[in-house]
């Protein structure tokens, strides 16, 4: 990672970790809305690799996890995107051939922060969580996380990419 | 796949720090290092939220301002009644009106129950796939904010203060599964237990099995000691539902909230508890189902 690098990917994720807490959250949408953090970490991690796609995925997720108005367990968010990072990292190859490729793993990816998320409240007792509301959240982020990811991800990787001086430096 | 060895180490030494967070927040009680960390970053990221609330806020006031004609459609009449009243609002003073009603009505709450509160305006909500229903205020130690006030607006209870930095404070909402108050039917003795359960509705249970409940009974904060985390007489919501439990301990009934909580913006913290208990006397008066109290309240 350049330093350019890093500061592009705080400064996106920041940005939108405060963009979705104080608009996406609050348009009045159908089931859980789209998640923006979830989509500037896959997009990054795609341009950087797994590595650095995991730690961005973790930072990121502590971000979430200390951001007002939380009431989840710090360190759960930087668990799954931790994860959902090393994993976007994977693909960086075949998403230069395809956007379908990356559609295909914007989904995939959604469905598993969801599942992860929900399954690490199971495991320490999250009376928040029940079945019937992580199955309709799963789906409603998915399609929601799909619909926001044409105007999210290509921005992002390109202006990635423009940071990347030495892309040998991972 | 570009995998190295380094990479499965970074993932694996990343992925237990996560672990060791959970598990010490979890296990850590209230005062613990994580709260004071959550209560630096709250310093931190609060004046920034309250930056980004101040220009976004317009934009989330006119799309209020549909959803809450959308959820009316059921009474077309008085729809359209309302709809003219609407218009001519939008074309003289939109925001500043609708925003004035809002605080006319929290402020006769609040000297109709003599409570004193801070009014604050939400700049954050959290998003539903962490399942929390929480939302951030901009008001907060500086304004006398503390952990487990009430927080309520014009139409009845909103929820409490959870987390409080120096310029904004954190609020778990009444639909927030983890969220519980001690209640009291309104003109009548019964008591009971209302809890959020993460969807639109909330679930009383009242601990006598006898209890006479119907549907558009009121329901109202029961008060705990010294006023905290619920202050007495704060109207929750009306009786929707009563679910039959032959035989059972106890009664349990439905309650849709008298606050929407999807479109909240202007609420208020209670910081200081009502030296008597206003009793029935903040009931709504247009709920026909109760039996109207006098809303006179004895000096």
């Amino acid at each position: 990672m350049t330093v350019g690098r890093v500061l592009l990917s705080t400064l996106l994720v920041v940005t939108a970790a405060v963009v979705q807490v104080t608009v996406v959250n609050r348009l009045p949408l159908p089931g859980a809305g789209p998640d923006l953090v979830l989509l500037v970490v896959i997009a990054l991690a795609i341009v950087v690799g797994p590595t650095a796609g995991a730690s961005i995925g973790f930072a990121a997720g502590l971000l979430v996890d200390l951001l007002p108005p939380t009431a989840t367990e710090f360190g759960r968010w930087a668990l799954v995107f931790c994860v959902i990072g090393y994993l976007a990292g994977q693909i960086q190859i075949d998403a230069r051939r395809s956007a379908l490729i990356v559609l295909g793993a914007v989904a995939g990816l959604a469905a598993l922060s969801s599942l992860l998320f929900a399954g690490v409240g199971l495991l320490f007792g999250d009376p928040r969580v029940s079945g019937e509301l992580v199955v309709s959240t799963t789906l409603s982020s998915v399609l929601y996380d799909l619909l926001l990811a044409p105007f999210v991800i290509p921005g992002v990787m390109a202006l990635a990419r423009r940071t990347a001086l030495n892309p040998a430096a991972l | 796949m570009r995998d190295t060895r380094r990479t499965r180490i970074v993932l694996a030494v990343l992925l237990l720090t996560a672990f060791t967070f959970i598990t010490l927040d979890a296990r850590g009680g209230e005062g613990s290092l994580l709260d004071r960390v959550r209560e630096s970053a709250s310093s931190v990221f609060g004046p920034i939220e309250r930056a980004a609330a101040a220009v976004v806020n317009p934009v989330s006031d006119f799309i209020d301002g549909i959803t809450s004609i959308n959820s009316t459609s059921d009474t077309i009449d008085a729809l359209e009644a309302e709809n003219d009243e609407l218009r001519r609002q939008l074309l003289t003073a939109p925001l500043d009106q609708a925003r004035l009603d809002e605080l006319d009505r929290l402020l006769r709450v609040s000297s109709l129950g003599d409570y004193e509160i801070v009014p604050a305006r939400v700049i954050a909500v959290s998003a539903e796939n962490g399942y929390a229903r929480t939302v951030t205020v901009d008001a907060g130690n500086r304004d006398g904010v503390k952990r487990d006030q009430t927080v309520l607006n014009g139409d009845g209870l909103v929820g409490r203060v959870i987390a409080a930095g120096p310029g904004t404070a954190t609020i778990l909402l009444l639909t927030d599964p983890e969220f519980g108050v001690g209640s009291r039917l309104a003109a009548s003795s019964e008591t009971g237990f209302l809890q959020g359960n993460g969807r639109d509705q909330l679930g009383l249970e009242l601990y006598n099995p006898q209890a006479v409940v119907e549907e558009g009974n009121v329901v109202l904060t029961l008060g705990s000691p010294n006023g905290r985390p619920f202050v007495p007489g704060v109207p929750i919501g009306e009786v929707t539902n009563v679910i039959a439990t032959p035989g059972g301990l106890s009664r349990l009934a439905e309650v849709e909230p008298f606050a929407q909580l999807t479109s909240l913006d202007l609420v208020g913290v209670v910081i200081e508890p009502p030296r008597r208990n206003p009793r029935d006397a903040l009931v709504p008066p247009t709920t026909g189902a109760s039996p109207s109290p006098s809303t006179s309240p004895s000096p």
